[in-house]
């Protein structure tokens, strides 16, 4: 409401130097602007909204791929991830007030550490997908964990290692998993939900579900696949928004913003709310399948 | 951030009382590259998409020559697999789904709406960019050993081809950010620049159709935009998406494909129906019947199109519930676009109706769609559907359609705007020969499809059993006919260009606010919010033989 007030708040701003001719008042520039991003954040949404369709179609027939392979994923770095986007999404919005209330030294600041939340995150994705990377662990035709099998050692200790899984059965090793035939209550209860689920195209249920389980499930890959694609998409749009605030960033240090003109601003920090909210939708459906 | 400092902003009304007009506002080569006028954007698309259309036409008579006789005629069986599919996405990436929109809809758009542009000037001139770079890669892929797997890029074989099918795809996905910000401009400017006195209720209804068209653009089109990626990233990197090998599913691709491609093909028909609604109004010399359900219609038809796209998959392998489901809600869609046929037929009631080109193509349309939307309901049925499935029933179902429907109401609105685009009349006795040769030919070329198809003819074939020759004769001479109306519309249009009469402001008595402007219209369309009335009230307006045209009798206040 606030911002209505500012921007209505001049009114001979015909001469007003961002006012272009088209519009008749900068309150009506302003909500013209909005409207347009809101609708293309509609538009973002439908697109990754295609890949949430593939992800539901393939973990409603194949539930046992998912509930496998997410192991591989590192629920703390995730977590991680998810703390640093949704603090960056409070330093956006915390600039776009700043700009709001002419505080050009608080908008240049947070605007600043919204990028360096930025970085954060690409880093910590780097670290997440170079161990992918290392075990094989990728999309499609390159999925290749077996050449690590040989090195059985190694990958035991790998699964082990990760923080939130560190089952005494290594999922990798099928021969391993006779020496451990009951899986512990944790999976037990981690597989329930995804067998009960609603599998929409899927075949008839298969009752044999917890003995294939304990088993490598076939087509692992098309889980990292979407992991990939969903997470790379994102990573692009987190990519794209850092540039968007780094040029904000620019602006802000030129002066250019104001109580009186702050619409990139705030159109920027909508766009990367958004990709804040992608990835709180991405982290749970990846890492957090129980 | 819509702010732009190279708009000329600083015109004095005083220029514009003179003969300045958004044609003669600038002058050269650049000005018209880097124009943000909505009605030099709408040119340049103008003509792209007519480049793109002649293009598309070429391969036409290339298929139709091609198939004058069983055997092989002029080409083998790979260059015709590549020929077809050049044709198809070519015609309906480059010229259709753009057609109306882009080309029409950006120059009418803001002045039927009383506005000076688009709601994001800067935003439209990069749709038209990208819409250009998009064409280019689809072009490109021609040079590279064109694509060969049809329009629709099926997979698994468009990801085993080893023809260019990642050129032609990236192409089609940078073609639909274009649709995409083209239509969320459109929503934005109805949405916020509409001038005091234009309420919802007094846009024309060629605006309603644009908007529901827009909306379609903008929820769509994204889902086209991943899947093609997904196919380019299938192809490049092997992720296996849609490769059973590797546990995919090439259904998927198709349900994604059609989720867009289904709704469209509304996005190529309703922009349709909104010329259809001026022409039949106008040169019908009344108001609008129905103008609510016109209205309403076309949101009807832009919501059902999103629930339907499981009819293209009838034998895809889908549960015959979800046939039946999809089937149902298939036929649903044929009561908006009952709704304003009707309406149209209604309008034209106890009307003055003359018949000059533009109404020629617009009865030429009812009579067209009304048989393209009727033999849909043969392919909506599922017991029918299993028989003409994928054959040539379905290409001229969908060319009575996208041809009859789309192009023809394309024609009619590019020659009912054509004297406010360019300022010039074009000669009406050469417009009225051009439209029956098109609608001669038209119906020769895809009525003898419908009998084929009846009788097994398969869509796709380079090649056919010797029963099927007299149809695919008569046929292939249709698309000859149909090739001489466009050369002669092309040749009186051009010839307009230099030596047309003047057009008067507003040569066919309508009562929408484009006419009320000068032909051509101001580089800032109104130096005042013009006033607004019914855009359909015909008793504002009165013949005035001494300028050849119509006047209004309430003149808009300054």
């Amino acid at each position: 409401m606030s911002e209505r007030n500012q921007a209505q708040g001049n009114p001979d701003a015909s001469h007003s130097p961002h006012l272009s001719h088209h519009f008749a008042t900068p309150l009506q520039q302003y909500e013209t602007g909005k409207l347009g991003m809101w609708l293309f954040l509609v538009t973002e949404i439908v697109l990754f909204g295609g890949l949430f369709c593939a992800y539901a179609v393939y973990r409603a027939n194949h539930p046992e791929i998912f509930v496998y392979a997410h192991k591989y994923l590192d629920v703390s770095l995730g977590a991680l991830n998810t703390a640093v986007l949704i603090f960056s999404s409070l330093t956006m919005a915390l600039a776009v007030r700043s700009a709001q209330l002419n505080q050009q030294k608080a908008l240049i600041r947070f605007l600043a550490v919204t990028i360096l939340c930025g970085f954060v995150f690409l880093a910590v994705k780097a670290v997440e997908y170079e161990h992918k990377w290392k075990h094989g662990l990728l999309w499609g035709v390159h999925y290749n964990p077996e050449k690590h099998n040989t090195e059985s050692h190694d990958i035991g200790h790998e699964a082990k290692s990760l923080p939130d899984h560190a089952n005494e059965s290594s999922p990798m090793l099928p021969t391993e998993n006779l020496h451990n035939p009951i899986p512990t209550t944790n999976e037990k209860s981690a597989i329930a939900p995804a067998a009960d689920a609603p599998r929409g195209l899927a075949s008839r249920f298969d009752p044999d579900l917890y003995e294939h389980i304990r088993d490598v499930p076939k087509n692992v890959q098309i889980f990292f696949g979407i992991y990939f694609v969903m997470t790379g998409l994102h990573a692009l749009h987190v990519i794209i928004g850092m540039g968007l605030i780094g040029w904000i960033l620019r602006r802000s240090i030129q002066g250019h913003f104001s109580a009186a003109y702050f619409t990139p601003v705030d159109l920027t920090g909508l766009y990367w709310h958004l990709v804040d909210l992608i990835w709180i939708y991405l982290f749970p459906l990846l890492y957090l399948i129980h | 951030m819509i702010a732009s400092t190279t708009s000329p902003s600083t015109i004095s009304p005083a220029t514009n009382e003179r003969a300045d007009n958004y044609l003669t506002h600038k002058t050269g080569i650049l000005s018209w590259l880097v124009t943000l006028d909505h009605k030099r954007i709408g040119v340049l698309y103008l003509i792209s998409i007519l480049f793109a259309f002649f293009l598309g036409g070429v391969f036409a008579i290339l298929l139709r020559t091609e198939l004058i006789g069983p055997g092989q005629t002029i080409m083998d069986n790979d260059t015709y697999n590549k020929i077809f599919t050049l044709h198809g996405a070519i015609m309906i990436f480059l010229f259709i789904i753009p057609g109306i929109p882009a080309a029409l809809g950006n120059f009418i758009l803001p002045i039927m709406l009383g506005a000076k542009d688009v709601a994001f000037p800067r935003l439209n001139l990069t749709s038209y960019y990208l819409y250009v770079i998009g064409a280019i890669f689809a072009l490109l892929s021609i040079l590279l050993g064109a694509a060969d797997t049809g329009w629709t890029f099926y997979t698994p074989y468009s990801t085993s081809t080893s023809t260019s099918v990642v050129t032609i795809v990236l192409g089609a996905f940078i073609l639909g950010f274009s649709s995409i910000l083209t239509g969320l401009n459109f929503i934005v400017t109805i949405h916020t620049l509409r001038p005091p006195g234009m309420t919802w209720f007094r846009m024309p209804l060629f605006l309603w159709s644009l908007y529901g068209t827009a909306i379609i653009q903008v929820l769509a089109t994204p889902v086209l935009g991943i899947t093609l990626l997904l196919l380019i990233i299938e192809r490049t990197l092997g992720v296996g998406f849609f490769d059973p090998g590797l546990g995919g599913d090439p259904v998927l691709y198709q349900h994604f494909f059609w989720f867009y491609s289904h709704p469209a093909v509304y996005i190529m028909i309703l922009p349709a129906m909104g010329i259809m609604s001026e022409l039949v109004s106008t040169f019908s010399h009344k108001h609008i019947f129905g103008y609510k359900f016109i209205a309403y219609s076309s949101l009807a038809i832009a919501i059902l199109g999103f629930l339907v796209w499981g009819h293209h998959m009838f034998t895809s392998g889908q549960s015959s519930l979800m046939n039946m489901i999809f089937s149902l809600l298939t036929f649903s869609v044929s009561i908006p676009s009952a709704i304003k046929v009707f309406n149209w037929l209604a309008t034209m009631y106890k009307g003055s109706i003359t018949l000059e080109t533009p109404m020629l193509y617009a009865l030429s349309f009812i009579f067209l769609f009304g048989i393209g939307g009727l033999t849909g309901l043969f392919l909506g049925a599922l017991a029918t559907d299993v028989h003409l499935h994928d054959t040539y029933f379905v290409v001229a179902h969908f060319h009575y359609v996208m041809f009859g429907g789309t192009l023809i109401a394309f024609l009619g609105g590019l020659h009912y705007w054509w004297p406010k685009m360019i300022g010039k009349m074009y000669n009406e006795t050469m417009g009225k020969i051009a439209c029956l040769l098109i609608f001669v030919g038209f119906n020769a070329t895809f009525f003898t499809q419908f009998l084929l198809g009846m009788q097994g003819m398969p869509r796709r074939y380079a090649n056919y059993h010797e029963m099927y020759t007299p149809l695919h004769q008569i046929s292939t001479i249709g698309s000859y006919v149909m090739a001489v109306g466009f050369v002669v519309c092309a040749a009186y249009l051009i010839h307009s260009l230099f030596r047309g009469r003047k057009a008067p402001a507003n040569p066919w008595g309508s009562a929408t606010l484009e006419w009320r402007c000068a032909s051509p219209p101001p580089h800032d369309n109104f130096s005042a919010p013009p006033t607004v009335g019914d855009p359909y009230d015909m008793s504002d307006v009165r013949f005035d033989p001494q300028i050849g045209g119509y006047v209004f009798k309430t003149q808009p206040t300054p």
